[in-house]
């Protein structure tokens, strides 16, 4: 999504754009966002209140100037969409009408039924088709490498057209990276197939600093086993959360917003319940949404009831549902300002992929859509102003003609003369799943991180089926396998590297949050031997750290 | 854990071959999808097996396919069931049968070129909003129900599924089709465009356009989202009725002869049903147009046809000497009418639930 709409916005200044993305743009993963988009759009609420809600939300981690822009332009944003043509829900005077939603101190978040995301990506496309003259689309192309200049600035992109194999290089002034999170990295996670890290590596591999990988969000309510989102709009609509003893358990945890604390707090109270065994046997605790009417039920959250029907066969109007933390979204990425500028001239990265920071350790619920838009947008407003002013170099062949030979020499690895691709993702999966989730140790993470390290090894002598041209999705899982990698290592230093507990962060053998020592962001960057720490200060503007209660 | 045969239709483009059949053997839980079926069978037996696929959770529609026959999407099919629908189909012991969707191009195994095919016809329809004059200050305002309404269509993930099991373009390829009619309908049904009735015109007036559906509910069958493709196409075709439009192939008028003449005599008297859908009303039969001069001459060796072949009767068209349902079940049938007049409603899932019953009132809501 924010690619959609840093497209829009960028040609809107009268620059020449090409999308590039390795699916058809409606299949790609802001589609699901489910429960809404936040904004302080009502009269009686105010953008310093979202964005104090937002900087509690984050653990105090997150940049609080960057915060502020993303609050106070968010209301524009919402009635942009609208006129585009966003079908949201209206009260009963005919305006955009709200639902409650976790963390928040007040009903803000908009949102279409439970298709929030799929409704405003798919508007956007409507948009892209209407532009097609200022937009070109390269729909099911995919990026292997980014092209730098001399100077060490990024001037274009290395890509493979996905239906006949070839190899494409494409200069550009600008590059803006909106790739989304690296939830593959997990097994299970709520993410879709194609959130393998590909921008976060690739930006990595050139030398842009990456930030806060170690915060990787847990979601409170995923269902077991395959892991699919049960929406936060269901708490929002008054869902209850019970143990297996029948006990509203956030009751212990966070007596006054209950069920509606934000996402990591939710989520370390149900491990606890089902850590100290009042959980169910199959390693979950129930979301009871038969409290909600079921007029509301059909009205506001259809795709759940469908979700309960289709992959866990049970009616949620009916019965409570089993569901446990999963893996979710990525809060950390490559390290931007607020015009989603890297540190790197020419390279730009909005979404999920970014980090601004503007969810800290912890994001709020609805406010990833709002992420992808308001940065999506900037980022898109930045890169034509750039593009406008400069020349721009012409990418050296040399990198075509690398990356050429790295896909020709995994195409050439014999089968059987190491693992299969598949093996190494599982097993991957499941380490990162079992060491760097909701409650972390040193012992733990330096496990996974040697295991990371030992699969990256074997990695390179993994080998494919598939040796044709066209459709090779084998060479492309190939190629995301090393992307994958690169996200878990770094995440793994850094999760290794920060000796506190903040957002998402939950370290049993450090389990305060220490401001004196840790009010920091960790950034990464490429050296020799993998990912260089140091450190960054995180912005404080009118909101001083306090001790985080809901 | 469960045994199950795959048997997938594969096409390799490079490899200078037709389409063939190869049986895959998985394992895994019942309640799992066809998509993870295959899903396994690449990881383990054969990386080159190739499928669109992305979020799991049928979400993002890039799975639309085949499965017994029936299309929809490979991650909402659960193997278990798909396996007693092919044991149910061709006997017991017999593999799921997975295929590349119909009415497009294959690429390879079970990609298809949707491109050509479901896109172009997307674009058809000029699907963007056509709002009047410049926007609002803050939001436009409209009527909460009609957001709710229109929601129905905008829940298509533009899988393909509908254009997939489609008769009616396997007939004429040029059939604008289920998917992008229901996306007309988005439109059409928003009350911030303003280009409605151009939209309306513009496709009653195409030979490819909403009078080409035939009513067979295939789309309906296959659309995993619930969005009743042909339900949407019927809402267009009665906005085109209310605003006047004419139609081709009289469908909409032969449409309201139907239910008038089974409404006045609970049961259909094929002897009014030419000059109702031609020749309208009273008005209609006193000063026939041309049009319908024409069309009723037209219909006259179809009449005859469907005599020789003993189809109908010859006495069946004079007028009243139709086919009688035994005892009182023409009034039977005039009382199920009445009911259905008075309580008129559209069936829209984002109000009645899946099975389209009403919400039972609700205790809650009562207090």
């Amino acid at each position: 999504m924010a690619g959609q709409r840093a497209a829009l916005a960028a040609a809107e200044q009268g620059v020449s754009v090409g999308l590039l993305s390795k699916v058809h743009p409606v299949r790609s993963h802001s589609n699901a966002a489910q429960g809404g988009i936040n904004a302080a759009l009502n009269p009686e609420d105010s953008w310093e209140s979202h964005a104090f809600d937002t900087v509690k939300g984050s653990d105090y981690l997150g940049d609080q100037d960057a915060i502020a822009v993303m609050c106070r332009e968010a209301p524009e944003e919402i009635l942009h969409l609208e006129h585009l043509g966003v079908t949201f829900h209206r009260n009963e005077e005919g305006k955009l009408g709200t639902r409650a939603f976790g963390g928040a101190s007040a009903a803000r978040t908009y949102y279409v039924a439970d298709i929030t995301g799929q409704a405003i990506m798919h508007v956007l496309y409507e948009q892209l088709m209407k532009h097609a003259d200022s937009v070109a689309r390269y729909e099911e192309w995919f990026c292997t490498a980014l092209a730098m200049d001399e100077q060490g600035e990024c001037c274009g992109v290395v890509t493979r057209n996905i239906a006949d194999g070839s190899m494409e290089l494409f200069r550009a002034k600008a590059v803006i990276l909106a790739s989304g999170g690296n939830g593959q990295v997990w097994k299970p996670t709520t993410n879709a197939l194609i959130c393998t890290g590909d921008g976060i590596s690739m930006a990595y591999r050139v030398g842009a600093k990456l930030m806060d990988m170690e915060m990787i969000q847990y979601h409170p309510t995923t269902l077991a086993g395959k892991g699919f989102l049960i929406t936060e709009g269901a708490r929002g609509e008054g869902a209850h959360l019970l143990n297996a003893k029948g006990e509203r358990f956030m009751e212990r945890y966070a007596p006054n917003k209950m069920e509606l604390a934000s996402r990591d707090v939710v989520s370390r109270a149900e491990q606890t319940e089902i850590d100290e065994g009042r959980g169910f046997p199959d390693g979950t605790v129930e979301l009871d949404i038969t409290v909600v009417p079921k007029k509301r039920i059909h009205e506001a959250l259809r795709e759940i009831v469908l979700v309960g029907k289709d992959f866990a066969g049970v009616d949620i109007t009916k019965e409570p549902i089993r569901i446990k933390p999963g893996n979710h979204y990525t809060m950390g990425g490559i390290k931007t300002d607020v015009d989603g500028r890297t540190d790197i001239p020419g390279l730009y990265a909005a979404g999920e992929v970014a980090c601004v920071s503007v969810h800290g350790g912890n994001r709020l619920g609805a406010n990833s859509l709002l992420d992808t838009l308001i940065f999506g947008r900037r980022s898109g407003v930045d890169a034509a102003a750039r593009a406008k002013q400069i020349d721009g170099s012409q990418p050296s062949k040399e990198v075509l003609d690398a990356e050429q030979a790295k896909i020709d020499a995994i195409g050439a690895r014999e089968k059987g003369s190491g693992r299969r691709v598949s093996e190494i993702k599982l097993e991957l999966g499941m380490t990162m799943d079992k060491h760097v989730a909701v409650f972390r140790s040193e012992a733990g993470i330096q496990e996974a991180l040697d295991i990371v390290r030992r699969l990256k090894t074997e990695a390179e002598s993994a080998y494919i089926d598939d040796r044709g041209s066209v459709f090779n999705q084998d060479m492309l899982g190939a190629i995301e396998l090393g992307y994958m990698l690169d996200n878990a290592e770094c995440t793994c230093v850094s999760a290794l590297e920060r000796k506190e507990s903040r957002g998402a962060q939950y370290r049993t053998d450090f389990p305060e949050r220490n401001d004196e020592e840790w009010l920091k962001h960790i950034d990464l960057q490429l050296a020799d031997d993998g990912p260089e720490i140091s450190y960054s200060e995180v912005t404080i503007t009118q909101w001083e750290p306090e001790e985080r209660k809901y | 854990m469960a045994e199950y045969t795959l048997k997938v239709r594969r096409y390799q483009p490079e490899a200078g071959e037709g389409p063939y059949w190869e049986e895959f053997n998985v394992e895994l839980e019942p309640s799992l999808s066809v998509l993870d079926g295959l899903l396994q069978a690449k990881d383990r037996d054969d990386g080159s097996l190739s499928v669109r696929c992305s979020c799991r959770a049928a979400i993002c529609g890039s799975c639309g396919m085949k499965i017994n026959g029936q299309s929809g999407l490979g991650c909402k099919t659960q193997i278990g069931e798909a396996h007693e629908a092919a044991n149910r189909r061709n006997g017991g012991g017999n593999p799921i049968v997975v295929e590349p969707m119909g009415n497009m191009p294959v690429i390879k195994d079970l990609i298809t070129d949707m491109e050509s095919t479901h896109w172009e016809k997307i674009r058809r329809i000029t699907p963007w909003l056509l709002p009047h004059g410049d926007p609002p200050e803050r939001e436009y305002i409209v009527e909460p129900e009609s957001m709710i309404d229109i929601t129905q269509s905008m829940a298509c993930i533009q899988c393909g599924a509908c254009v997939s099991s489609c008769l009616s373009m396997e007939a004429d390829p040029e059939f604008v089709g289920p998917a992008a009619l229901a996306k007309a309908y988005r439109f059409v049904g928003d009350p911030r465009d303003a280009e409605t009735k151009e939209r309306l015109h513009d496709l009653a007036e195409d030979p490819h356009g909403i009078y080409d559906c035939t009513h067979c509910f295939s789309c309906v069958d296959a659309c995993p989202k619930g969005v009743a493709p042909m339900d949407q196409i019927m809402r267009l075709r009665r906005r085109a009725g209310q605003e006047g439009i004419g139609d081709p192939n009289s469908g909409h008028h032969h449409e309201l002869a139907f239910v008038k003449i089974i409404e006045k005599k609970g049961t259909l008297d094929e002897a009014e049903l030419p000059a109702e859908s031609f020749a309208f009303g009273v008005k209609g039969k006193l000063m026939p147009s041309k049009r319908a001069i024409k069309e009723l001459l037209g219909s006259v060796p179809t009449v005859l046809r469907a005599i020789k072949v003993r189809k109908v009767k010859a006495r069946q068209f004079i007028p009243g000497l139709h086919h009688k349902l035994p005892g009182g079940a023409q009034d039977d049938v005039k009382a199920i009418y009445a009911h259905a007049q008075a309580h008129r409603e559209e069936f829209n899932i984002y109000i009645k639930g899946e099975e389209g019953t009403e919400p039972e009132p609700d205790e809650k809501e009562a207090a």
